[in-house]
């Protein structure tokens, strides 16, 4: 086959909750993706296989799995920097429900962003002018903590505190509303600051910084929670939460 | 999965602080109880003083004193990271925390003779 | 708890260590400099009897680790075992009380 160096032993998790991981050989070629084997696994040795996909291109956030026990982007991961002595181990994400093989379900995650009030809070009556914001500001460069995040549960899978406190919001989510306290136009207030205090919120943040080890986009979702923790000081201190 | 995405610097700093943070918790009441001897007099803190003359028990307060002063040093970063506006080298902090807990250990090990 | 109420906790606990950063530094800086060769019950005595400004530095290193340690014991316990709730609140509070006692008793001893 053409670019092909040697064969790879890949074992990939099959079953839901309760399965094995199963070896399959295939074929190591130069700049394969993970995602790359997933699929040869899928399309020529067993199309039973269930993964999740879409853009293979780092954007949509779709196709994490955790490859060599580290949650990880498949699509942008190449298998060179992550084989060991031409071994790689792929399983389903870690902190969510497994439906089948690499795929997960993700409404917790995405459930923990709307608990989280991670959405644009228009204020009651509408602005009358556009809102003038600084790109300078130090309120619009904190606003950028989320910007760039593809949703891709990473973070949420990195994180020992989601695994030990299944109430906890997780790193992307509160990532997420950090973005939203910081701008300008957004009427949340005090409403999401509770939202994403206590147990389930900020305050059970251990800073080890899993997540922003993890996060393919370079974000640093510690950097924000701590930031949910002062603002959630200021605003109890002050009488607003 | 989990030991293998654990492996980086900042995870090891907190296992280390909250398993210090456990031993010293544990300590404590024991430590309390010892001094409250004073109440019965001088004597008998000696008497424990004496006791705490054995090798084991003089080795087990070299590890308490460097637990806690990577306690002290963790603690001390965290306190940073969360109060001070974001700052990067996090990795660099954790292993001079470190580095200082032993070297304070040491001094401790140094003064015992 | 209301989110008030927890904010309040973690902040109790940081400010707490940040108090207990003082007093360790203090405390570390004593028992390596101060106790060369070895310790005795005269050498402690001598240095805390009778003394306002030890008394009043020890109760407030007992009451900043009576604060400090439970809370962080309650974070431990919700995450390393199944205990959450009153049921766990309640016990770490009843720690912080008889660290504080246990703690106060021998400040008692030592300076008295
Ligand atoms: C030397 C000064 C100290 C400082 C600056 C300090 C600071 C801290 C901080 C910031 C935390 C929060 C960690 C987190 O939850 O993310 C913490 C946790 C903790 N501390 Fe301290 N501390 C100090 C002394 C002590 C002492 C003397 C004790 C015990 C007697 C103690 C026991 C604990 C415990 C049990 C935890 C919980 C650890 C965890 O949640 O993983 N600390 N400390
Ligand atoms: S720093 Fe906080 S959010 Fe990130 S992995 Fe650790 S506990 Fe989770
Ligand atoms: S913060 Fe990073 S790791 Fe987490 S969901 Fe967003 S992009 Fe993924
Ligand atoms: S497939 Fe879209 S990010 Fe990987």
């Amino acid at each position: 086959m053409p670019g092909q160096v040697d064969a790879l032993t890949v074992s990939v998790w099959r079953g839901a909750a309760a399965g094995r991981y199963v070896d399959y050989q295939v074929p190591h070629r130069t700049s394969q993706t993970v995602l790359d084997i997933v699929t040869y696994i899928q399309r020529r040795l067993d199309p039973t296989l269930s993964y999740r996909f879409s853009c293979r291109v780092g954007v949509c956030g779709s196709c994490a799995m955790t490859v060599n026990g580290v949650p990880r982007w498949t699509c942008r991961t190449h298998v060179d920097r992550v084989a060991k002595d031409r071994k790689l181990e792929i399983g389903p994400l870690r902190n969510l429900p497994v439906i089948k093989d690499l795929a997960t379900d993700m409404r917790a995650f995405f459930d923990k962003w709307a608990r989280a009030k991670g959405q644009f809070q228009p204020p009651a009556t509408p602005a009358a002018d556009f809102a003038r914001v600084d790109p300078a500001s130090a309120a619009r460069r904190e606003a950028d903590a989320a910007i760039e995040c593809i949703g891709c549960a990473v973070c949420y899978s990195a994180c020992d505190v989601v695994a030990w406190n299944p109430d906890y919001l997780g790193p992307a989510a509160l990532n997420r509303a950090w973005s939203l306290v910081n701008d300008v136009r957004d009427a949340g207030g005090a409403e999401r600051l509770a939202a994403v205090s206590g147990d389930a919120g900020c305050h059970s943040c251990h800073s080890h910084q899993a997540c922003a080890e993890r996060c393919p986009k370079q974000l640093n979702p510690t950097a924000a929670i701590a930031g949910l923790k002062r603002a959630t000081l200021k605003a109890a201190l002050t009488g607003a939460l | 999965m989990s030991w293998r995405n654990r492996n980086h610097p900042t995870f090891w700093a907190f296992l280390v602080h909250r398993l210090s943070g456990i031993a010293l918790t544990l300590f404590l009441p024991f430590h309390f109880w010892t001094l409250g001897q004073a109440i019965a007099g001088e004597a008998a803190l000696d008497g424990f003083l004496r006791w705490a003359e054995q090798p084991l028990v003089k080795a087990s307060e070299v590890v308490l004193v460097v637990l806690l002063a990577a306690h002290l040093f963790g603690g001390l970063r965290l306190l940073a990271l969360e109060f001070l506006p974001w700052r990067d080298g996090q990795k660099s902090l954790v292993a001079l925390g470190g580095a200082l807990s032993l070297v304070v250990g040491l001094a401790f090990l140094l003064n015992l003779a | 708890m209301s989110a008030r109420a927890q904010t309040y906790l973690w902040f109790a606990q940081r400010l707490s260590g940040a108090v207990l950063a003082l007093c360790v530094a203090v405390h570390l800086a004593t028992i390596i400099l101060a106790v060369q060769g070895g310790l005795s019950a005269a050498e402690i005595l001598g240095r805390t009897r009778g003394s306002t400004a030890w008394a009043a530095f020890y109760a407030a290193f007992v009451l900043a680790v009576a604060v400090h340690a439970p809370i962080g014991l309650r974070a431990i316990l919700r995450e390393w075992t199944l205990w959450r709730g009153r049921g766990l609140d309640a016990a770490v509070a009843l720690v912080g009380v008889g660290l504080a006692l246990l703690g106060w008793r021998a400040v008692g001893a030592v300076v008295g």
